[in-house]
């Protein structure tokens, strides 16, 4: 768990085929707010680039990646 | 984001495995801000009538059982939610090839709402400024 965060939302999306994980981030920051705190958890391989690569295009900040058993969590920050 | 170099697609192949992949392909450039003109000839179009999009299009020959199967078994978002999504996240277009459309007889009206218009060919590399992908 984060300590310094609190998580606004919790996406599970472990068993999503990609881009599944990715497009449902991609929701989860279009609703939220600036600050918000959003966490995805996917089993998909190419969210470990995928995730990362689209946030650094999109100015949202990557907090933490996890590797938990058989999938990644991933902690995002909206920024704007 | 402003979007950068436009990906243009040409779209070919009816079948569900290949529109999958160019669907998959269009959200991708889409959200990594890429503008994506789809033209879409012959198979593709015939699959993108109003009344055909959702129907079992089959797939690619090389497929075989194996693999229609894996692709069924996995839960996949169907093609045509994937280029909706892609619309809604980035500048995306899909244009029916007019040749394709005389060969079919039909009309705008037949095709799906995804389907923005009616181009030319001309018109489609008119607006293609890099490498066209043709699938």
């Amino acid at each position: 768990m984060t300590t310094a965060t609190q998580v606004a939302r919790s996406i599970d999306a472990r068993g999503m085929p990609c881009p599944g994980p990715l497009m449902s981030l991609i929701g989860a920051i279009r609703q939220g707010v600036v600050g918000d705190v959003i966490e995805v958890l996917s089993s998909d391989e190419g969210s470990k680039t995928d995730i990362p690569a689209w946030l650094k295009k999109s100015g949202h900040e990557l907090v933490e990646v996890t590797e938990e058993d058989g999938f990644a969590r991933f902690v995002v920050r909206k920024v704007r | 984001m402003e979007p950068d170099n436009t990906v243009s697609l040409v779209l070919f192949s009816g079948t569900d495995d290949k529109l999958q992949a160019a669907a998959v392909l269009t959200v991708g450039a889409a959200v990594m801000g890429r503008k994506v003109n789809v033209f879409l000839q012959y198979w593709a179009l015939d699959a993108l009538r109003a009344d055909r999009v959702m129907k079992d299009h089959g797939v690619s020959p090389e497929a075989g059982e194996d693999g229609f199967r894996a692709m069924h078994d996995q839960g996949k978002t169907h093609w045509s939610e994937l280029f909706r999504q892609s619309k809604d996240l980035g500048e995306v277009r899909l244009f029916a090839c007019a040749d394709s459309m005389e060969m079919f007889h039909i009309t705008k009206d037949d095709l799906d709402p995804l389907v923005d218009g009616v181009w030319g060919v001309a018109s489609f590399f008119a607006e293609a400024d890099g490498p066209v992908t043709f699938i």
